[in-house]
């Protein structure tokens, strides 16, 4: 379908947008590369009054590296990601994950801030920020508050974010490079959405057992979560493979997913097991340091 | 909204709604019709055009946010009556059949090959990955892009034998 009718502004000035947005009355809508949004519009599912286009206001599109972890900008682009050499170091999960997310023309326009204002249960980026306990930046008239990614994602395109803020970065905890990590998703085609994914990791204490277990799971759950149960029977195990069934199984109880024209619950739950079981084994071999 | 932008190395102005994707803009203000627009919301890839170099879903893309910006369609990949290597390489592989996917597949793989000459078969797969074919199965395809590599500078045709 053709677009429905809106209003367009294409502000300067962080400010000058948060007070756009909130002159709006809730009805309007931020617009950066439009990948997840211009569906919805030609869906019908969106019909703001106005778009306020953030193409011109500047510095949101930076990656930085700092003592409190990565700070990436909400019009960061998926190919920004891809390209930074300094990533697969600095956040190996992160690094991992981003090959994933949707098709190459739309990688060139789309951006963390759309994908995690957008909130599809099955995109990677907002598995990664709750799988990480990442937090996003957000600002508005009100000012500048930080929401943790947890708490952010409350559905299925539904978030916390109040309608006259806007996000301007995501920041994930700093990475240890001794940690075990692994990425898995499985999709129709690569680039499409996962049908399921997981983004985990754990660190290793001084005889080699599992701690600050982290076990994220998108695309089986109605958002994004970690799975606490699974995640505690590893925390504090010598990882093995009677602990990766006990893992696993916990897992598939914990899980409650959702069923679509893709796939069943009761497959989506299988395909999660088996995808956490082929990570821990794959983590098993990764270096100690 | 008026906007201003180079299109096909053609300064135009062109005044739409706001709610005018750069597809409809092309194509109904601008007579472009070379774009073509299959799904709309940007799961075909049909629309493809280079935006200041990148190839973009043109339906994913307000016309007014091309305002400024260097916009290529495929009209705008041969600058006379021949065709380029990688149209010629189309023609010889039979990487088309009914050509509605064709400009989308075109944009995308010039696009590509300008950035990455030395696209291997199994990035041009996953950048392929974004433009739906029903008729070719895409073999051909493949096999015209790895032959129109040689054009942007990547390996010679006969170096990629394999596979070829």
């Amino acid at each position: 379908m053709k677009l429905p009718s809106f209003d367009y502004a294409s502000p300067r000035t962080l400010a000058e947008a948060a007070a756009l947005l909130a002159a709006s009355d809730g009805g309007g809508k931020l617009i950066a590369g439009g990948q997840s949004l211009m569906p919805l519009l030609a869906l019908r599912l969106a019909s703001p009054s106005v778009l306020v286009d953030l193409r011109h206001v500047r510095d949101m599109n930076r990656i930085e590296a700092t003592a409190d972890g990565l700070r990436i900008g909400a019009k960061t682009r998926w190919r920004d990601i891809e390209g930074d050499p300094a990533l697969p170091a600095a956040h190996p999960l992160l690094a991992a994950a981003i090959p994933h997310v949707a098709h190459y023309q739309i990688r060139n326009r789309g951006t963390v801030g759309g994908s995690l204002a957008h909130a599809d249960p099955a995109a990677e980026l907002p598995g990664l920020a709750v799988a990480c306990d990442g937090e996003l930046e957000v600002f508005s008239a009100r000012g500048t508050r930080r929401i943790a990614a947890a708490d952010f994602f409350l559905g299925p395109l539904t978030t916390a974010l109040e309608p006259d803020e806007i996000i301007v970065a995501l920041r994930l905890p700093p990475w240890q490079s001794t940690r075990r990590w692994g990425f898995d998703e499985v999709a129709r085609r690569r680039g499409d959405f996962a049908v399921s994914g997981i983004a985990m990791f754990h660190d290793l204490d001084g005889v080699g057992r599992a701690t600050n277990v982290h076990i994220g799971v998108f695309g089986a759950s109605s958002q994004p979560c970690r799975l606490r149960t699974a995640e505690a029977a590893l925390d504090g195990q010598v990882v093995d493979a009677a602990v990766i069934d006990r893992v696993v199984g916990a897992a598939r109880a914990e899980l409650d997913p959702p069923e679509d024209i893709h796939a069943s619950a009761g497959y989506r739950r299988a395909l999660t097991g088996a995808l956490i079981e082929r990570t821990l084994k794959r983590m098993a071999g990764q270096p100690e340091h | 909204m008026q906007i201003t932008f180079e299109v096909n190395g053609t300064r135009a102005e062109v005044e739409v709604p706001a709610r005018t994707t750069l597809a409809d803009c092309l194509r109904h203000h601008m007579g472009l019709t070379g774009t073509h627009v299959g799904c709309e919301h940007g799961v075909c890839g049909a629309c493809t055009v280079i935006l200041d170099g990148d190839a973009v879903r043109s339906c994913l893309t307000l016309a007014v946010q091309a305002d400024g910006t260097k916009v290529t369609t495929v009209e705008g990949l041969s600058s006379d009556a021949s065709l380029t290597p990688l149209q010629m390489a189309f023609r010889k592989h039979h990487a088309l059949q009914c050509g509605f996917c064709t400009p989308g597949i075109l944009t995308t793989m010039h696009a590509l090959l300008s950035q990455e000459p030395n696209a291997d078969e199994e990035r041009i797969r996953d950048v392929l990955s974004g433009n739906l074919c029903r008729c070719t199965g895409y073999i051909p395809i493949v096999k015209a892009v790895l032959e129109a590599r040689a054009a942007y500078g990547g390996p010679a045709a006969m170096e990629n034998a394999h596979g070829v």
